[in-house]
């Protein structure tokens, strides 16, 4: 089928994360289309660097694999050498230099950034395709269903919520978010990280 | 627009494409096999460029051949996989081959598995998969149908029932298929299903 393409819209995608009380949650939809077309309802999108550092690529998916590859390769480069995990705001200007090194042909990718810093103090941030960083205190969305989402998260969510809380206002934020967008959905998948563990679940929302 | 589509069985996949080879308006001819076999136990099926359809699946064959000469094992599937990919990004924003594949392959430990990679190098492992106008068709009929761990029977109905709507319902429908099979003996040619033989004279 004959769409306009919008690269960025291509295999659709919805994003958010959210900071509470000494946690946060990170939170994608499943859907891997081809423009009109779903191709997979399983598709990853939020990925571990380490225990207490997610990132989720929102955008293109394919440069979303090949950026993923590149940063676990940075990341583990430095483990080797610093003998350390990296903290997220590191990571983060790490990311925004390896997207502004293609300032002139970008990847197409949106990514949302979710850890835990010094003294387990959570730490979000987005920024866009070459790399402006937007760092956020309470949320920050991405993808297809931003707009959506922006509204779903400025609405439901309070500061400092316990992880229970938060896990709740994550998923109900996400999943009447990508209702309104056809982009994406087929369910979500959330990461809950607290300075002790993660958990991952899976959302059951409307497949369609 | 080339049909190609597959789905993975009990302790096997299948791989079904088109075989028609067209030139705007022209059929060149139409037993055009492609499903590439990339050695024993892997598939390949493209659609795509007819040119860069032969040359790329010919690359990665001989690369996977490669492989196995220095290394003495064979590549697994989701390695073929994840090096296909790589060929097709690290191709993408300089000259990039517009070829959508299907891998499938038998691994001994895994068992059977099918692979997903668009031309953008999008890559996802799948139970069921299709490219081009027919998988509109073919996976709807997939959704409906496909069970996990079907018999080799089950799929290839499942598999004719796909052809049956293509060829039933797409306006520039390919008249013939060609269907490969890999499992834990290896990967061989299943079957055609051809409604036009090449030299056959038609009445008209």
């Amino acid at each position: 089928m004959s769409v306009k393409l919008q690269i960025f819209e291509y295999n659709g995608s919805a994003l958010v994360a959210m900071v509470g009380k000494n946690c946060f949650a990170i939170a994608s939809d499943r859907r891997l289309g081809v423009q009109l077309q779903t191709v997979a309802t399983d598709f990853q999108r939020i990925f571990k660097i380490h225990g207490k550092l997610f990132i989720g690529l929102s955008g293109l998916a394919s440069d979303a694999q090949t950026l993923y590859q590149r940063l676990v390769f940075r990341h583990k480069l430095y483990e080797l050498r610093e003998e350390r995990d990296m903290k997220p705001e590191t990571f983060a200007s790490l990311v925004s230099a390896i997207l502004y090194e293609k300032r002139f042909g970008p990847y197409f990718i949106q990514p949302v950034i979710a850890g835990l810093g010094d003294e387990d103090k959570p730490f979000i941030c987005t920024m866009d395709s070459i790399g402006a960083k937007e760092l956020a205190k309470d949320f920050v969305v991405a993808g297809t269903a931003s707009e959506s989402l922006y509204g779903a998260c400025e609405s439901m969510f309070k500061p400092d919520m316990e992880a229970e809380e938060l896990f709740e206002t994550i998923s109900q934020a996400l999943l009447s978010s990508v209702d309104r967008d056809c982009l994406s959905g087929w369910g979500g998948h959330v990461y809950l990280v607290t300075p002790t563990e993660v958990t991952e679940k899976i959302l059951k929302g409307r497949m369609d | 627009m080339e049909s190609v589509f597959g789905l993975v069985g009990k302790d096997f996949a299948i791989v079904v494409a088109d075989s028609s080879a067209v030139h705007s308006i022209l059929v060149h001819k139409t037993n055009e096999d492609k499903i590439m076999v990339l050695d024993s136990h892997k598939l390949m099926g493209a659609s795509g460029e007819t040119g860069d359809r032969a040359q790329f699946t010919e690359y990665i064959q001989k690369n996977v051949a490669l492989y196995q000469f220095r290394n003495g094992i064979p590549l697994t599937t989701s390695a073929t996989a994840n090096f296909t990919r790589g060929e097709l990004a690290t191709a993408l924003r300089k000259n990039p081959y517009m070829v959508n594949i299907i891998l499938a392959g038998y691994d001994k430990e895994t068992g059977p598995s099918l692979y997903y990679i668009d031309y953008i190098a999008s890559l996802h492992k799948l139970d069921k998969a299709a490219f081009g106008y027919g998988s509109y068709f073919a996976l709807s009929m997939m959704d409906r149908h496909f069970r996990k761990d079907m018999t080799v029977e089950e799929a290839i109905e499942l598999v004719d029932k796909c052809i049956v709507e293509i060829r039933s319902r797409l306006v520039v429908a390919p008249p013939n298929f060609v269907i490969k099979i890999v499992d834990k003996d290896g990967a061989r040619e299943y079957a055609w299903r051809q409604s036009i033989k090449d030299g056959q004279v038609l009445a008209a």
